[in-house]
This record gives C-alpha cells, structure tokens and sequence, in this order.
C-alpha cells in the first residue's frame, strides 16, 4: 500500500492526532470515561496503522520488537513497584492512601502510575500480537 | 517490611518477578529471579503457617481498603497449608528447571519460559490466598494462561495440540465459575467469601443459588481433573516440559480442590451442598469411577509419563472421596492427600523428567534395564511409586489409613474394602516399571549415557525424601489437614 498517495498523506496527517488522542484518554481517565487500557489500544492502533500502510519493516523500525517486549514487561512492573511503594511507606500492598502528602492526593498519584503502567503493557502487548500474526511466514512490505 | 505484609508478599514476590524475568531477556538471570522468588514466597508461607496455626486466620486489606468493599487476602490454616506446598513445590522444581529446560527448550526461548513460570505460580498462590471469589477468578486465569503456554512449550509437536485441548476446557472451566460468581452476585451484591456466606445463609435454596452452585461445580470440576472432565489431563502432563509437567501435576490440581472446598464448606455451607443437595452421592459415585477406570486406564500405557497422568486422576479420585465423606476424617484425609499426592506425583514426575533428558521420552521400550544406567532414578521412581501405592511407611500410607478411617466411621465397610483393593491396581502399574527397569535386559533403545545430571536428581531426591519423611513423621502433614477440616466443618 505504499504507493498509494491518499492513504500514505492520510495516515501521516491521522497518526499523530490518534497518538495525541491516546494521551488525552490516559490523563483525562480521572475525570471522563477512559484510563490506560482505552489510551494504550488506541496507541498501539496508531503504529498498527502505520505498520498497515508503511509496511512492517517501517514499523519495525520505527518501534522494534525489542523495545516492545521491554515495554511490555515494565508496564506489569511498574503497576507492581506502586503497590511495593504502598508497603515501603508503610501501608499496605497497592496502598495509595500513603503515597502522597494527604490521602487524595496519594489516591491520585497512585492510580497515575498504575494507568501509566496498564497502558505501556496493554498497548505492547497489542503491538506484540500484531507484530507476531503479520510476522508469520509473509511479509506485508506490498 | 513486617509480618502482617506476608499474605501480599507471598503472592506479589512472583507476580514481580516475571516482568524482571522478561526485563533481563537471558536465561542466567532469568532463572535466578525465578528462583530467588519462589524460595522467596516458600519462607513467606512457612512464616504464614506458623503465624496462622498459632494465632488464627490473617486478614489482609488489599490496599487498605477495609472489606467486604476492597479486595481482601485472607490466610487460614488450610490456605496456609496448599499454600505451603505450592511455594515448597515450585522452590524444589527451579533448580530442576535449570538443567531440564535448558535441554528441552530453544535457548533464546528459556527467559521467556521462567516469567512464565513465575506467572503461573503467582497466579496459584494468589488463588489461594485470596478471600474475594473475583479476585479468584483473576488469578485463576493467570495460572491457567500462563500454564497452557508453558504445555505448549514441550517438545514434542503434539503439546501445542494438548494446550490447545487444555485452553478450550480451561475456558469453559474458568467462564463457568465467574458465571457461578455472577449469580452469586446478583443473590448476595458481594464478593467477598466471607461476606458471602453470611449472606448466602437466608437464601441458599433459592434458585439462582443453586445454578450458581451447579456452575461452580462444574467450572472448578474440569480445572481439577474430575471424571469425567478430566479429557485434558493426559495429553497435557505428557506432553508438557518435563519441569512443567512435574509443578502442574503437583500442584495445579491441588489448588483447584481447594478452591472446592473453600466454596463447599466456606461460601455455600455444609447444610445446602450435602444435606440438602445429592453432592456428596455424585462426587462419591464420580471419585469412585475415576479411581477405577482411570487407574486400569493407566495399566495399559506405553509411556511412563502418560500412566503417571492417568494415576493422577485416579488420585484426584481418593481426593474427592475423601471430601465426599464430608467427615472430620474424609476431609482430613482428603486434604493430606492432596498434599502427599502433590509431592510424591512431583517427585515422580522430575524422576521422569530426567529419564526423558537421556532418552529423549518415557516409553516403555526405553525403560527396559534402565535400573543399570540410572540406579538413583530407578530407585527413586520405585520408592515414590510405593507412596503412590501406599505402602506403609510411605506418604501415601499416611492418606490412605486416613480414608479408610473415614470409610469405616461412616459405616462403609465395602468402601474401605474397595479403597484397599484399588491400590492393587497402582501395584500393578508400578509393578511394569519394576518389571522393565529391573528384571528386563538391558533394551538397546535404553538410554547409556548415565545417570541424570545431579541439579536434575537432587530436587527429585528431595521430594522423594519427603514422600518418605511425611509417611514416618505425620505431625505437619496430618494435623495441619486435621486443623483445616476441623476449619472447614465448622
């Protein structure tokens, strides 16, 4: 699909508002329907798009699966160190009542990071499927 | 971090550590996190059982939100008890894991294998540690996830087809419980077990109730191998990764009837599940039937590893007799079992595992003489394989004395007479390892090249120390389950 022009200049003109789109589902999740899942499946969606016009080698280059997999597994770890910083400052596990300077504020910095971690996993994760069903014996370079 | 984090700690430290296990993308490191974070969550729940036997059952407020609202962790003298064998279990298959999986699987590959490892025994610890039957149902999945990969991992190319037969049942197994836990939400508007129950007591006749209870059943039936939802097991234990094989049997299953249990006797009461209800005539008439057809079943196996697969189903078999006795002594032996079971069938399954390394598979053709190549696995295969008889001063003895007991308590006679007689039949089983190891000649498809590497053999040797040490010495094993039933009938 490379050649074709109209999806080639839509796609770049469409790309970076799904990517900024992303970001507003993950940091208005607090106030309107939304959160890291819903933020890291659009992302994913965006590269996804890319990869569909672009081809995957581009998109491999782009996001290569190496950083992919890291991503993936620091999201999962980055959900469990809140719930380990919860027990350092002496609550309990996934305790965000003490991870501020009074409980709401620790409310919001916990549930934060625990958003930006579900959202690094979930959106690695649908780019590592992606990646993983595209990769398989054919390539989509055409 | 001070004793009231254990119940968290317990299940978090490998839940973490699968993400660091990817994080370090080599199997060196990998396999030393893994490690580090069973032997980890084994002294938590040693600290646990200690903590729990002397001063009762631990509530934990996951993050500090007080229940029945938040998600509570809640430690009992039987979560304590599975909870020990599951870390134990896991602690002694690592180091195992090093040297079995090292051979059977492709190297770029291994990190992989130990985050999922560290998944599935996170998800397992967390099933039993929790108290809220969603929570439950989301660490079930992890465990179950994580394990039909790491079948599909094997060797062999028929165990991406044994995942998948495992992944379709597993599914049905899982959506039928959280359908189970639905109805009980709709009834009770909690999740918490505890809570739960309280609730439940008024209304337990009604009939969203009772289809609850049916679709527990039967849900938390196909994750433990119950006849006849057992179809998935064979083609799974065998095929999977020797180590795999070896954790899974001894504990997947384990916590999956305690999960049974925890609902039978902690959420829906004795008074529905066995007064009101036929329960313990069904699971009585399937234990009964499991015991027989799949122990003849597994006479005629041409693969060690497939006949131990089938006996545990027929031990899974003793265990759902001993809670269909629903008696302090059917329970107490059920719950030993699931103990003793669970180390003797790992123990057996490493043996296995480092027979499979040198030969490349358990069949039977490559087991003729094997007693002079490998003296020590032989050896052990025969002494665990004693405690899966229950010879006396084995293990196994212990659990089988206790169900006897509680065929007899119950007036049973021909039920005592039937558990002695069904033993015969797993003689007769071990007896063909026996027979080809021992007495047959040297085969020439036997494996020469010598006994299994000693990382392999130690972990082995420990549990079959330990399928021995519980059969002479019962004071954890037997009143840890006595405390549990005496918890459970209560």
């Amino acid at each position: 699909m490379k050649r074709l022009i109209v999806l080639r200049v839509v796609a770049k003109m469409l790309i970076p508002f799904m990517l900024l789109f992303a970001l507003y589902v993950q940091f208005h999740g607090d106030f309107s329907p939304g959160g890291g899942f819903q933020a890291g499946v659009i992302g994913a969606a965006a590269i996804i798009l890319y990869a569909l016009i672009f081809g995957l080698p581009a998109a491999r280059r782009l996001v290569p699966e190496r950083l992919v997999e890291t991503l993936l597994g620091a999201g999962v770890l980055l959900y469990g160190g809140v719930g380990l910083a919860g027990i350092a400052l002496g609550g309990n596990y996934l305790d965000y009542f003490v991870l501020g300077r009074d409980p709401v504020s620790g409310q919001h910095r916990g549930i934060f990071w625990v958003e930006v971690g579900v959202a690094l996993t979930v959106s690695a994760v649908m780019l590592e499927i992606f990646y993983l069903f595209a990769g398989r014996g054919h390539r989509f370079d055409e | 971090m001070s004793a009231e984090q254990l119940p968290a700690l317990v299940v978090v430290a490998p839940l973490v550590a699968a993400p660091v296990a990817l994080l370090a993308r080599r199997a060196l490191p990998a396999w030393m996190v893994a490690t580090a974070a069973c032997g980890f969550s084994f002294v938590a729940a040693l600290a646990l059982a200690v903590q729990v036997t002397s001063g009762g059952a631990v509530s934990y407020a996951l993050g500090s939100w007080p229940p029945p609202w938040g998600i509570e962790y809640r430690v009992d003298v039987l979560s304590a008890f599975v909870l020990v064998l599951v870390s134990g279990v896991a602690t002694v298959v690592a180091p195992f894991a090093w040297a079995s999986a090292s051979a059977e699987l492709e190297r770029e590959r291994l990190y992989l294998f130990y985050a999922l490892y560290c998944l599935c025994v996170a998800g397992l610890l967390g099933m039993t540690a929790t108290g809220d039957a969603f929570n439950l149902f989301v660490f079930m999945e992890i465990a179950s996830l994580s394990s039909y990969v790491l079948i599909a991992l094997g060797r062999d190319r028929r165990a991406l087809l044994s995942a998948y037969q495992y992944l379709v049942l597993g599914t049905i197994g899982a959506t039928f419980y959280v359908i189970g836990i639905g109805l009980l939400y709709l009834m009770t508007g909690t999740l918490n077990m505890a809570d739960m129950a309280a609730r439940l007591s008024d209304i337990s006749s009604t009939r969203p109730v009772l289809a609850a209870l049916a679709f527990i059943t039967v849900g938390v039936s196909l994750k433990l191998a119950l006849f006849p939802l057992h179809l998935w097991l064979p083609n799974a234990y065998t095929y999977a990764p020797s180590a795999v094989t070896a954790f899974l049997a001894a504990t997947g299953t384990k916590v999956s009837v305690y999960v049974l249990l925890r609902f039978y006797f902690g959420v829906f009461g004795t008074r529905i599940v066995l007064e009101e209800l036929p329960m313990s005539q069904i699971l009585l008439a399937l234990s009964v039937v499991a015991i027989v057809t799949a122990s003849l079943v597994a006479l005629w196996q041409a693969d060690l590893k497939r006949l131990l697969a089938y006996s545990s189903i027929a031990q899974i078999g003793y265990i759902t007799l001993g809670i269909s006795m629903a008696s302090r002594e059917g329970l107490t032996a059920a719950v030993v079992h699931l103990f003793n079971h669970g180390i003797t069938k790992g123990a057996l399954f490493l043996l296995v595992g480092g027979v499979a390394l040198r030969a490349g598979h358990a069949g039977f053709d490559r087991l003729q003489g094997l007693a002079r190549t490998m003296p020590l696995t032989s050896l052990g295969i025969v002494i665990a394989g004693l405690s899966l008889i229950g010879t006396p001063g084995t293990a196994g003895f212990v659990s089988k004395w206790y169900l006897v007991l509680g065929a007899i308590e119950a007036g049973r006679w021909w039920l005592a007479a039937f558990i002695v007689a069904t033993s015969l039949i797993a003689v007769a089983y071990i007896w063909r390892f026996v027979e080809a190891a021992y007495l047959a000649p040297l085969g020439g498809a036997t494996p020469r090249a010598g006994e299994a590497p000693a990382a392999m053999l130690v972990p082995a040797w420990i549990l079959v120390a330990a399928s021995v040490w519980f059969g002479f010495d019962t004071s954890y094993s037997v009143q840890g389950a006595a405390r549990a039933a005496a918890l459970l009938l209560q």
